[in-house]
């Protein structure tokens, strides 16, 4: 049972998938959605465990182990092979626990924004996004990711639809990240293929070996463009962001939660993975500038998507604004390629993570009991439901960077790595990105607590205790991993080890 | 793959873009189909008299030197399957779309997302 775990962190929710779609039952559905994501977290946690924590290499070898399933026993490079090192286990964590916390708060929420006869429908996609995924993280074959990649994205854009019961620009948010997550995806196959034609393997330690990146002709350099873009496109790097902010806005809160949380997280990992493992940052950041590409993109973002949050009116849009903003805050410590930085952009993955599911989750309990998501509508909400309020202010804190916050302990890593290239302008640039980041949390928080409450408004309570539990979870984690930092930033520094193949 | 593109970006009716899109998607389809083909060889499928060399590998049939790669082929049936799913999601979704707002053009439903 136990050398099957890798597997079975995949094959239980993609079985349960259809098994959601035959029962149709609604509580049915909710019960075995919920107990898989439960199990498939408490599988992550197992892996987790014997990855990070095992020590069963001789002292002086590469931390951790790495855990390698071979499917059916095919031996890789010809079968496909799951391998799990400590970065694979960290967004697999990441992934499933935020997966598993959501759905818990979900079906309050659903009841109100997705229609009745949909719900199982939402049920069976969520699990395939989850499966996609996980799938993504946890795979060690190329073309294998590709296909996880689509069952994620495809499952997504159902997912956004559903939002269609509350305003009908779902339906073309969705239409619009169809079209650009396409071409994402065929960016990466594309790249996939070029590379497959130069090393005639598609396992990624393999191909690792094989590719010629300095003297081998050109093709390795298309596939390295196309295999950027594609990426970018994916995870929403600026300028490439166009379909987030449309998504996130109209998507169901819990759908938003989820996504937020996890779907560009899970595109960082494949550039780490092909930057580290299959290209290696000598070709990616000696041989060609993309380290000077990336930072430039990732500060301009950070500016340019914070500042436009700051006009939102509709809160979810603005939190999305945001999350292009934060991605950029991960680009930026991939592109210092030390040891630091990358701990620092692998850290604010899970940070992120969790504080921006967590403002999604309080956003969503607000929806539920005032019905809109408009700045105005929020007038004195922090009298009306003081504590779903505290938590969105407590989520807000950690996305400004406070101390004591989660948001802080990236900062402080990305300054430190900055600090240590000794690049002044951008530690500055990074501490006045807060500013901006303090004035969209700010404007919130001044209309939820200083504004007299809206006379329509007098009949608002407090979320459930269903919806309301989750979220103190996924903020309390927040709070926590700002105090506690050996976890997170232990696990982290461990997975930039492995990447960039330093021996501590 | 750039005209399939250059439909993507430039029609604003969404069942065109959706035409471009699969356009784009099969050219890339076809760049793994041509990786597989081998100069000379012939599919890779035993025939039943088949000879085999002093080293255990099996002699093509007469008139060609070898066998073609199939896994492309095998990759790309997988990569067909995303792109149906792709389509029929991409058409589900302008059915509802055209019930919503009754056009599938792009720069009218931004009109009438404007008017309310």
């Amino acid at each position: 049972m136990e050398q099957h775990l890798p597997v079975l962190q995949i094959i239980v929710p993609l079985i349960a998938a259809p098994l959601c779609l035959l029962i149709r039952q609604r509580t049915l559905v909710f019960t075995l959605a919920l107990s898989v994501c439960w199990a498939t977290f408490a599988m992550a946690v197992m892996l987790l465990i014997r990855v990070v924590f095992s020590d069963t290499g001789a002292p002086g070898s590469p931390v951790g182990t790495v855990i390698i399933y071979q499917l059916g026993g095919w031996v890789a490079p010809w079968g496909i092979e799951y391998r799990i090192d400590a970065l694979s286990v960290f967004l697999l964590v990441i992934v499933s626990g935020i997966g598993a916390a959501v759905l818990s708060y979900a079906p309050l929420s659903i009841s109100h924004e997705i229609e009745r006869d949909q719900h199982y429908l939402f049920y069976t996609a969520y699990l395939l996004c989850l499966t996609g995924q996980l799938g993504v993280v946890i795979t060690g074959d190329l073309f294998n990711l590709f296909v996880f990649l689509e069952i994620s994205a495809l499952s997504s854009y159902a997912l956004i639809a559903l939002g269609a019961k509350q305003s009908r620009k779902a339906l073309t948010a969705a239409f619009q990240y169809l079209v650009m997550g396409t071409i994402g995806a065929t960016f990466i196959l594309i790249a996939i293929g070029l590379m497959y034609q130069m090393t005639g393997t598609l396992n990624m330690a393999d191909m690792a070996s094989r590719l010629n990146t300095f003297s081998g002709p050109r093709t390795v350099l298309v596939a390295f463009a196309f295999l950027t873009v594609g990426t970018s496109l994916k995870m929403a790097l600026f300028p490439l962001h166009a379909w987030l902010p449309g998504a996130y806005t109209f998507a169901p809160s819990v759908v938003t939660s989820f996504l937020a949380a996890t779907a560009t997280k899970v595109s960082v990992y494949i550039l780490l993975r092909m930057i580290f493992t299959i290209f290696k940052p000598a070709f990616a950041f000696e041989f060609l500038p993309l380290d000077v590409g990336l930072m430039v993109l990732a500060l301009v973002g950070i500016f340019v998507a914070s500042t436009v949050a700051i006009f939102q009116t509709n809160i979810k849009r603005m939190l999305a604004y945001s999350s292009v903003a934060q991605i950029g805050y991960m680009v930026l410590g991939i592109s210092f390629a030390s040891v630091t930085g990358l701990t620092a952009g692998i850290v604010h993955l899970m940070n992120h993570a969790l504080i921006k599911g967590g403002l999604f989750m309080a956003m969503g309990c607000i929806a539920l009991r005032v019905g809109s998501v408009d700045i105005d509508a929020m007038r004195g909400i922090g009298r009306r439901m003081p504590v779903t309020t505290f938590a969105w202010v407590l989520g807000g804190l950690g996305l400004i960077g406070v101390p004591l916050s989660a948001g802080f302990i990236s900062k402080w890593y990305l300054l430190n790595a900055a600090l240590e290239k000794g690049w002044w302008p951008v530690a500055a640039l990074v501490l006045a990105s807060s500013l901006l980041a303090l004035v969209y949390v700010w404007r919130v928080v001044e209309v939820a607590y200083f504004q007299s409450p809206l006379e329509q408004h007098s009949e608002v309570t407090e979320a459930p205790l269903v919806m309301l539990i989750p979220t103190y979870m996924i903020i309390g984690a927040t709070l926590y991993f700002g105090l506690w930092t050996s976890f997170s930033v232990g696990v982290a520094r461990q997975a930039a080890e492995v990447l960039l193949g330093v021996t501590p | 793959m750039m005209a399939g593109f250059y439909v993507v970006i430039s029609r604003s009716n969404l069942v065109k873009k959706v035409i471009g899109l699969n356009i784009f998607q099969i050219s890339v389809f076809l760049l793994y189909i041509t990786m597989g083909k081998v100069r000379g060889g012939t599919a890779p499928i035993l025939p039943e008299d088949v000879k085999y060399y002093q080293n255990g590998q099996p002699i093509p049939p007469e008139g060609f030197d070898g066998w073609s790669n199939p896994l492309p082929s095998v990759l790309i049936l997988t990569a067909i399957v995303v792109g149906v799913a792709t389509t029929a999601l991409a058409l589900a979704l302008i059915i509802r779309i055209r019930e919503a707002y009754g056009t599938i053009e792009e720069d009218e439903i931004l009109e009438r997302d404007l008017e309310t």
